[in-house]
């Protein structure tokens, strides 16, 4: 979907404020948030790439008024209520317990030794991406080649600023779960993953993109049009 | 404030409903949310990526595998897991200075870096590093790259995790890894800054 988190190249935003150093966490709801994410994957609520979309789907002005973990919490609240995981009026209703009584008591529970295998796990091990595919190779490193312009309602990865420009794969990456289909929920559908490299000037202009820089791009398969022209071949 | 109007204490409560709703269902323990909180508090972040670079620094066989397949050399010295699977590390050179970004969301490798700070996260990082890198670097992180250099930002659109093996300073001939990885920042591993030796 065409939306606000599409950030590359907007103009406008301001200082960046890096700070040398930042605690994990800077509130400890935030810390809450980030073990709760662990508990909708366990549940099934979403994978890696609805959970981005769930976030996508956030209204534009809270998106960039709200921080990192609000989008967490949005996106789990979205996924936990439209598959049936939460009744959002009892959520609202707790809420309102707790805001009215910040103390009052989470439900007792024991210590759940397989939650915690599940955590060192995760942890450890992660989660990988790839997929095999029978699907032929359709690029080597070196093609030059033009990304294709399309502007899907759900999720995709295909950022605005690399649409219908032309750059150079500069790596293959393997096969890898295709997050227009599995951010959609329709399977994970492997396709193959190229990195194109683009060059400034292609992506800004010449008259203003600065001198002498580039940036890569991770495309999957079926971002990529057509090919130019092969490394060796004439333009 | 958001456009919701939610305070940090609206947020607080409407966080603690949702963990009490899925407390209930078995899905977490407050046990488990401070096992996990704590292990990137604790024990994942920027120190590990830092061992990485000064092992790569000493040991030519290890960079060399290191650039090859990052996950299997990171592998070695018991680094690597989650958001780190398909990890890609970037050798800065004397023609071409790397650096990373998420234009998307905010991917980040956080086996080596741990979770990323705010300023990674937020828009204007976001929206300018891929747009004006040179100037963003000069201007805010004080970090001036000469215009004969390249300067390539890897936009971490897919689930690879990049991220950099900044060039080794001169005047640290002998030093051992302890001492190499004490130098190295995250920023510098991140390609917003470089390493420098302290006077």
């Amino acid at each position: 979907m065409n939306g606000v988190f599409d950030l590359g190249g907007t103009d406008g935003f301001g200082a960046v404020g890096p700070t040398p150093s930042e605690p994990v966490f800077h509130e400890e709801w935030e810390r809450i948030v980030f073990g709760l994410q662990l508990g909708c994957f366990a549940g099934g609520w979403f994978n890696i790439d609805s959970f981005r979309h769930g976030i996508e789907l956030m209204d534009p002005v809270h998106y960039l008024t709200s921080s990192y973990y609000e989008h967490w919490l949005a996106t789990f609240e979205r996924h936990g209520v439209a598959k049936g995981h939460i009744d959002a009026d009892e959520l609202d209703r707790r809420t309102q317990e707790y805001l009215d009584d910040p103390e009052k008591s989470l439900p007792v529970h024991e210590p759940n030794p397989a939650l915690i295998e599940f955590v060192d796990a995760v942890v450890a091990g992660g989660s990988p991406a790839t997929r095999p595919t029978d699907e032929p190779k359709r690029f080597e490193v070196g093609d030059v080649v033009r990304m294709r312009s399309f502007a899907p309602h759900g999720h995709t990865r295909l950022a605005r600023y690399v649409r219908g420009k032309a750059g150079t794969v500069v790596a293959y990456r393997g096969s890898f779960v295709y997050p227009d289909h599995s951010g959609n929920e329709l399977g994970e559908s492997p396709q193959h993953l190229y990195t194109v490299q683009f060059d400034g000037a292609e992506l800004w202009g010449e008259l203003h993109a600065e001198s002498n820089t580039s940036s890569t791009f991770d495309a999957w398969d079926p971002y990529i049009d057509a090919i130019e022209h092969r490394e060796g071949a004439t333009a | 404030m958001s456009r919701t109007g939610r305070t940090s204490e609206e947020i607080a409560a409407r966080v603690k409903a949702l963990e009490s709703m899925m407390i209930e269902q078995g899905l977490v323990t407050t046990e488990m949310i401070d096992h996990y909180a704590e292990i990137y508090e604790n024990e994942v972040g920027p120190q590990l990526g830092a061992r990485v670079v000064a092992k790569a620094w000493v040991d030519p066989e290890f960079k060399a595998r290191l650039l090859e397949d990052a996950p299997a050399a990171c592998g070695e010295l018991g680094i690597g897991g989650m958001q780190g699977e398909h990890m890609v590390v970037l050798e800065a050179t004397p023609e071409v200075h790397h650096a990373i970004v998420c234009t998307l969301c905010s991917c980040y490798p956080w086996p080596v870096l741990g979770p990323p700070p705010n300023w990674y996260k937020d828009p204007q990082y976001r929206s300018r590093m891929i747009r004006e890198p040179r100037k963003l670097l000069a201007e805010e992180f004080g970090y001036v790259i000469d215009e004969t250099r390249e300067i390539r930002v890897w936009d971490s659109s897919s689930e690879l995790r990049y991220w950099v093996l900044p060039e080794r300073p001169s005047g640290t001939d002998g030093w051992d890894e302890q001492q190499l990885a004490a130098l190295v920042s995250r920023d510098s591993m991140i390609g917003v800054g470089s390493v420098q030796v302290t006077p």
